[in-house]
């Protein structure tokens, strides 16, 4: 269905009388305030008026390793995305850190999330029969899916035996895991997505390229493009409330003619047989309140024990995605409507298997708030898509391996090591060390290139050595002061692309305290 | 064998080894001061929600220019009689025309500035959705400090649907900048009202 498919009650209602022409500036408050909720800017981010192309992802070749370089190449050679981008995620990450600031029990609540995960994790199979006796009892229909493909199969069964063609989706990653709109597309079946970011990029035929905020990596003009082609919008209109407008009045539509919703599932009560879900736009709820068939598609690793935990991770989930306090909606479906159906489909996909693999097993920790992602300067620089894979940034870089290991093995090398995404993780993955424990992994198992395989046998050599390490900081050091541009910019050094190397220090820190201290404490 | 007992299988062969107890999880002290009623109205606003305070002879004085203009009023509450009867509605197809709904608060979280619906305040669970404009009545008896103690609550383990609305629906998915009714209603505006004696049982 197109825009020319509804009818003129539809068409004359895309533009609703509330919009205002010309606004271009955020929400305020009635005493003028500039409100900060939801994905918002705590500044207004604008890029430039120039047109500039939007860079495409990364290019995707089979099982053929992804080349996340090329593809962020490409990103940093559009600078107005690039710097927009970079500018639009540390944005979140500030306002993570004020909301983070402003609660004292805030490590407390890490270590509790982190604990009550490794304890479920650890007993999940336990859980996962108390969560499927309890949504049983509620009235529920429970499945199990071994796989994506196990997945699609169970929810086309269910959509063929109600006669379903079309279905509203509220975002989920773990449906984009399966690839579940390219599979059923292909029998038939109508998706329609209802995010906002994520239903720009269903019309641009893009995956998303963050885990909260799908089209972070366009701009305004992007966004106008799309629907200019898509929906009909006016092509020089990128006013963001007209373009929001425009899409809430063109799906509105088909939420009501929808045959079935669909939800994915932020955490799961094993007590109670209840799936939550936390969205900004109330998409969600509507996917699960319209439709006469309800779908829940929950990754196994949702499961939380009881209500009362339920309250650690929503006061931590949406303060490290956002800043904000809360999502505007944190819904709890537990039972059908009455006359209606409900279905919750439980997936592994790889999860159980990675319970198995001691060093990664506690990713699955993960709850999907992106707080690594906007903190990383390899991501906010890239771009989401560069990572050619579901998830991107560092969580992506661990758990895309145990997908494949072939394909994503040049992943874990797209990180500065610097440990910033271990240090505002929610519900404290080492992920930053897993990511080190990758590259090992990939290197005895010679899935990495072997320019990477030499680096990493000198920088072993070098590592393991501590006075060869400090000769080679020296040197290093003194080698930046004296080389030529050509020598240290050069396609070989790669830590010279795109960025000024730092001016070194005039004495390491090594040699410092030697001098300094050393001799203070008379050692 | 089955779906369901491979993957359990698999989760037992591949259990991490080691005693992972579960903690408990205190209440925390409250992030807020002891006027409830202040600290909620406060975080509404911030989330993008308006606390309208009943007048003295008409409790929707402060929301009278809302619910002027609409044409259909859907009323879940016996203080205000709309014009659609949400008891008779077949679909929740049907309400995709009400303007205005109102609807009666559970309860309200200080800390964040939510309120908590139930199908039961409900009666159509779409309607808080699909009307444009959402007025929701709350008894400042009924704010509990923080979302730990919201969690407590029973409404939680025996209810169908039950949802915390923070405000109206929002997005900022293109260049951050935020926008009100992104899918869901575009304002949310609370009355603090006491429920009537007879309600409170």
């Amino acid at each position: 269905m197109s825009v020319e498919d509804l009818n003129p009650r539809e068409r004359e209602g895309v533009i609703h009388p509330e919009v205002r022409a010309g606004h271009d500036e955020s929400e305020r408050a009635p005493d003028g305030r500039r409100l900060q909720h939801a994905e918002a800017a705590s500044k207004p981010i604008r890029a430039p008026q120039t047109r500039e192309p939007q860079p495409r992802g990364a290019k995707i070749r089979g099982d053929r390793p992804i080349n996340q370089s090329e593809a962020a190449e490409r990103f940093l050679a559009a600078p107005l995305h690039q710097a927009a981008h970079d500018e639009r995620l540390w944005d979140l990450r500030k306002k993570r850190d004020a909301s983070a600031h402003g609660i004292p029990e805030w490590e407390e609540l890490r270590e509790l999330a982190s604990q009550i995960k490794t304890h479920t994790l650890s007993h999940l199979d336990r859980y996962l029969e108390q969560f499927e006796a309890a949504a049983k009892a509620n009235g529920v229909h429970v499945h199990w899916a071994k796989d994506g493909a196990d997945h699609n199969r169970i929810v086309l069964d269910i959509l063929r035996s109600h006669g379903a063609k079309t279905l509203v989706k509220s975002k989920s990653m773990l449906t984009e895991e399966c690839g579940f709109r390219h599979h059923m597309a292909a029998n038939g079946i109508e998706v329609i997505e209802t995010d906002l970011g994520e239903r720009i990029q269903q019309l641009d035929n893009e995956e998303p390229s963050h885990v909260v905020a799908p089209a972070v990596h366009k701009t305004r003009m992007d966004v106008a493009e799309v629907f200019a082609k898509t929906l009909g919008t006016d092509p020089d209109n990128d006013d963001a409330h007209y373009l929001a407008e425009s899409q809430r009045e063109t799906t509105r539509p088909y939420i009501l003619k929808a045959d079935a919703g669909m939800t994915g599932c932020n955490f799961a009560i094993a007590e109670t047989g209840t799936v939550v879900t936390c969205t900004n736009e109330g998409n969600a709820d509507l996917s699960g309140n319209v439709p006469p068939l309800q779908i829940h598609s929950i990754g196994i690793e949702k499961i939380i024990p009881k209500v009362e935990h339920l309250g650690v991770f929503i006061r931590l989930l949406s303060r490290s995605a956002l800043g904000s306090p809360i999502t505007q909606y944190t819904s709890h479906f537990r039972g059908p409507r009455a006359g209606t159906e409900m279905h919750m489909v439980l997936v592994d996909n790889g999860r159980s298997e990675r319970l198995g693999m001691e060093e990664f097993w506690t990713s699955l920790k993960c709850i999907r708030c992106g707080a690594c992602m906007n903190t990383c300067p390899v991501y906010r620089r890239s771009g989401g898509l560069s990572y050619g894979a579901t998830y991107s940034g560092p969580i992506g870089l661990i758990i895309d391996p145990t997908f494949n290991k072939r394909k994503y093995s040049t992943l874990p090398f797209s990180s500065t090591m610097n440990g910033s995404c271990t240090n505002v993780c929610p519900v404290k993955i080492n992920i930053h060390e897993q990511i080190f424990a990758w590259r090992k992994v990939l290197v005895e198992e010679h899935q990495i290139p072997a320019l990477k395989q030499g680096m990493m046998k000198a920088a072993g050599a070098v590592l393991s050595r501590p006075a060869a390490y400090r000769a080679a900081i020296g040197a290093a050091d003194s080698a930046l002061k004296v080389l030529p541009r050509f020598a240290v910019y050069n396609p070989l050094n790669t830590w010279g692309k795109k960025r000024e190397m730092p001016d070194a220090p005039r004495q390491t820190f090594h040699a410092w305290y030697k001098q300094n201290r050393m001799k203070d404490t008379g050692r | 064998m089955s779906a369901r007992d491979a993957i359990l299988d698999g989760i037992r062969r591949n259990r991490p080894a080691g005693d992972f107890p579960l903690p408990e999880v205190p209440l925390f002290a409250p992030l807020v001061g002891e006027d409830l009623v202040a600290e909620f109205g406060e975080r509404l606003k911030r989330m993008g929600g308006r606390v309208a305070e009943p007048g003295a002879a008409d409790v929707f004085a402060g929301v009278r220019e809302r619910l002027d203009a609409a044409k259909v009023i859907a009323s879940a509450v016996p203080e205000l009689t709309g014009n659609r009867d949400l008891r008779s509605v077949r679909a929740p197809q049907e309400v995709e025309d009400v303007d205005v709904a109102v609807v009666r608060a559970v309860f309200g979280i200080a800390e964040t500035g939510s309120v908590l619906f139930t199908q039961d305040q409900l009666i159509v669970n779409a309607v808080a959705y699909l009307a444009q404009h959402l007025v929701v009545l709350l008894d400042p008896a009924d704010i509990v400090p923080n979302v730990q103690a919201a969690y407590r609550r029973p409404e939680f383990g025996r209810s169908a649907y039950a949802v915390l609305h923070t405000g109206p629906s929002a997005t900022a998915d293109i260049e951050g900048v935020l926008i009100h009714g992104a899918q869901g209603v575009r304002s949310l505006t609370a009355v603090l009202l006491p429920r009537d004696a007879a309600e409170r049982g």
